[in-house]
């Protein structure tokens, strides 16, 4: 092991290569089956959206049972910019993420303070309010009824938006696609680590002169920018906001998300959304009314078992299938 | 030459204990010093006071003559004042590369850098590197830091507030717990630390104390009880009475 210099293979890696392949395997979805876009689109934003929750939860350490308060200010800012007849969908996402992120900065400040349990209900608390506001302003927002009729311009004024979802979801998993780059270059860097450190350990991270309060407030609020980016996208691709998007069970579906996936790995938001979309399909064609017993158990099954296990377990399943290459871990 | 670090009359109140009672203290660039005293002496109190988890009710702490007292923690740090801790505290999932390079990059001032991958800044790298060979961490530089060893964990904590660029350094029990056969490399660690960073030691094992320190200075009931010579105070019979007769090693 200590003789294992970073001795780097010239090329892209194995990794690589995989991760490329299985990104060229979604663009090309919903080209092959465009029967399969609307539900790839649908998996394209909640993964979006969990990505931006395993920013805070997973890797910074922050708990929320409200992160659906940013998804909401994203959807209803691009909703209302295109029913004041902005309707281009670039300019709708940036605005919708810029409102989130201001969102986010702004009740960083409360979010921050105290322990988990505080947490979880200052969370909570601005996601409910955020609620009954859109809920009373049925001038602005529609309401119970929420936003409809909205009208988006073609995308880069060139591809309209299709009725199989086709362009929607290729919109989508492009945005996605881009956050996830973004968020993988953030993890890896000084700055990435500094949030780990905070993390695994407030005190000492203190102790090495990371000034933990200001970073936290920095990725709240890029974490609310991307959970508004979904929100966007969700308007957009539905031409429709609902209210149900500030729901409680938004938020608290992201988080069982992002923990079937596994959390502070990045790819687990991206694993988690399409495992919970597929099986939700599959199990609610197969027992309509009972479908979220299993995910129930699913869900138990994972916490109490535990990933690692699992991914061991996976691991040495492959070790017996294909014999071990040059004796290298991983 | 203004002291590396300066005490003026600090204190500290919890209710009605009196836990820091108008203590003055100076050490100069390099010094050696260590701060003994019994249990409940009020030490732990005051390296809160000094490294800003607590709030002084009166008094100032000065680093290179200049006042840092209102500072918080983590500036205190960048200042050049950083500790270490009696009871572990590291990044239980990063390894002790990652957490060196991290604290290094801090010192630096890059530490906010999104963009650019930790693993590119070589200067921090570099640094990390040295000290993992220093502190003779290499076999397990590559591993999380909760699945190391107690006694490499004790060395980790030390190499992690060195890779901070201390000014000053304050070393609050650094063997606590660790094994007599696992000692001397706490021991040797401790003997190579640069010459012209300024130790506060905070430390119960006299062997410790004597073996490292220029300078006393001994609290008792959150006073200082006797500042000297480390031969000065190991004569001095009133501190054998109070602290080393009371039960010496602990």
């Amino acid at each position: 092991m200590s003789a294992a210099a970073p001795a780097r293979t010239p090329g892209p890696s194995a990794n690589t290569v995989v991760t490329l392949l299985l990104w060229g395997l979604a663009f090309a979805t919903p080209v092959i089956f465009p029967g399969k876009a609307l539900l790839l689109n649908e998996i394209a934003i909640l993964a979006l959206f969990v990505l931006s929750l395993d920013l805070i939860l997973g890797i910074a350490g922050i708990v929320s049972l409200g992160h659906a308060a940013f998804l909401g200010i994203g959807a209803y800012a691009a909703g209302l910019l295109a029913k004041a007849g902005y309707g281009d969908p670039l300019l709708g996402l940036g605005f919708g993420m810029a409102c989130a992120a201001l969102a986010g900065f702004a009740t960083s400040f409360l979010v921050l303070r105290g322990s988990d349990l505080t947490r979880l209900m200052v969370t909570l608390g601005i996601a409910m309010l955020l609620y009954e506001l859109a809920n009373r302003l049925a001038s602005l927002t529609g309401g119970a009824d929420g936003l409809s009729g909205l009208e988006f311009r073609p995308l880069l004024g060139a591809f309209e938006f299709d009725l199989y979802g086709r362009t929607a979801c290729l919109y989508s998993l492009s945005v996605l696609a881009a956050a996830f780059a973004l968020c993988r270059r953030l993890l890896r860097s000084p700055f990435g680590f500094s949030l780990r450190a905070i993390r695994d350990n407030r005190l000492r991270a203190e102790a090495i002169g990371i000034p933990a309060g200001a970073r936290l407030v920095a990725i709240y609020t890029a974490a609310a920018a991307l959970a508004g980016a979904a929100g966007a996208l969700q308007a957009q691709t539905s031409q429709f906001v609902s209210l149900s998007l500030l729901d409680f069970h938004r938020s608290a579906e992201a988080l069982l998300v992002l923990v079937i996936g596994g959390a502070g790995t990045l790819y687990g938001a991206l694993i988690g959304a399409l495992v919970f979309r597929v099986a939700q399909d599959a199990l609610s064609r197969l027992s309509p009314q009972h479908w979220e017993f299993f995910v129930g158990l699913i869900l138990v099954t994972l916490v109490l078992v535990g990933h690692e296990r699992i991914r061991r377990a996976a691991l040495s399943l492959g070790v017996w299938v294909r014999p071990r290459r040059n004796g290298a871990g991983l | 030459m203004s002291a590396a670090l300066e005490v003026r009359g600090l204190a500290c109140r919890f209710g009605g204990l009196v836990a820091t009672d108008n203590v003055s203290l100076s050490l100069a660039r390099g010094a050696r010093h260590a701060l003994i005293g019994p249990n409940g002496a009020g030490k732990t109190t005051f390296v809160n006071l000094l490294t800003g988890v607590l709030r002084p009710a009166s008094g100032m702490v000065l680093l290179d003559g200049r006042p840092v007292t209102h500072l918080s923690k983590s500036a205190r740090v960048r200042r050049g004042l950083v500790r270490t801790f009696q009871i572990s505290q590291l990044f239980a999932q990063l390894t002790p590369r990652e957490s060196l390079a991290l604290a290094a990059c801090e010192a630096a001032g890059e530490g906010g850098a999104f963009w650019k991958a930790a693993a590119r800044h070589a200067e921090a790298q570099n640094r990390a590197s040295e000290l993992l060979a220093a502190f003779e961490l290499d076999a397990d530089a590559d591993r999380p830091a909760r699945a190391l060893p107690y006694g490499r964990q004790r060395l980790l904590e030390i190499a992690l507030a060195l890779a901070c660029k201390p000014r000053v350094l304050l070393l609050d029990e650094p063997a606590a717990g660790v094994p007599e056969h696992e000692r001397h490399a706490i021991l040797a660690a401790l003997d190579a630390l640069p010459k012209d960073i300024t130790i506060l030691l905070i430390e119960h094992d006299m062997d410790l104390v004597f073996a490292f320190a220029q300078r006393i200075t001994v609290l008792v009931s959150g006073a200082v009880f006797a500042d000297g010579p480390a031969a000065d105070i190991a004569a001095d019979p009133r501190v054998r009475a109070v602290y080393l007769g009371e039960g010496g090693h602990g």
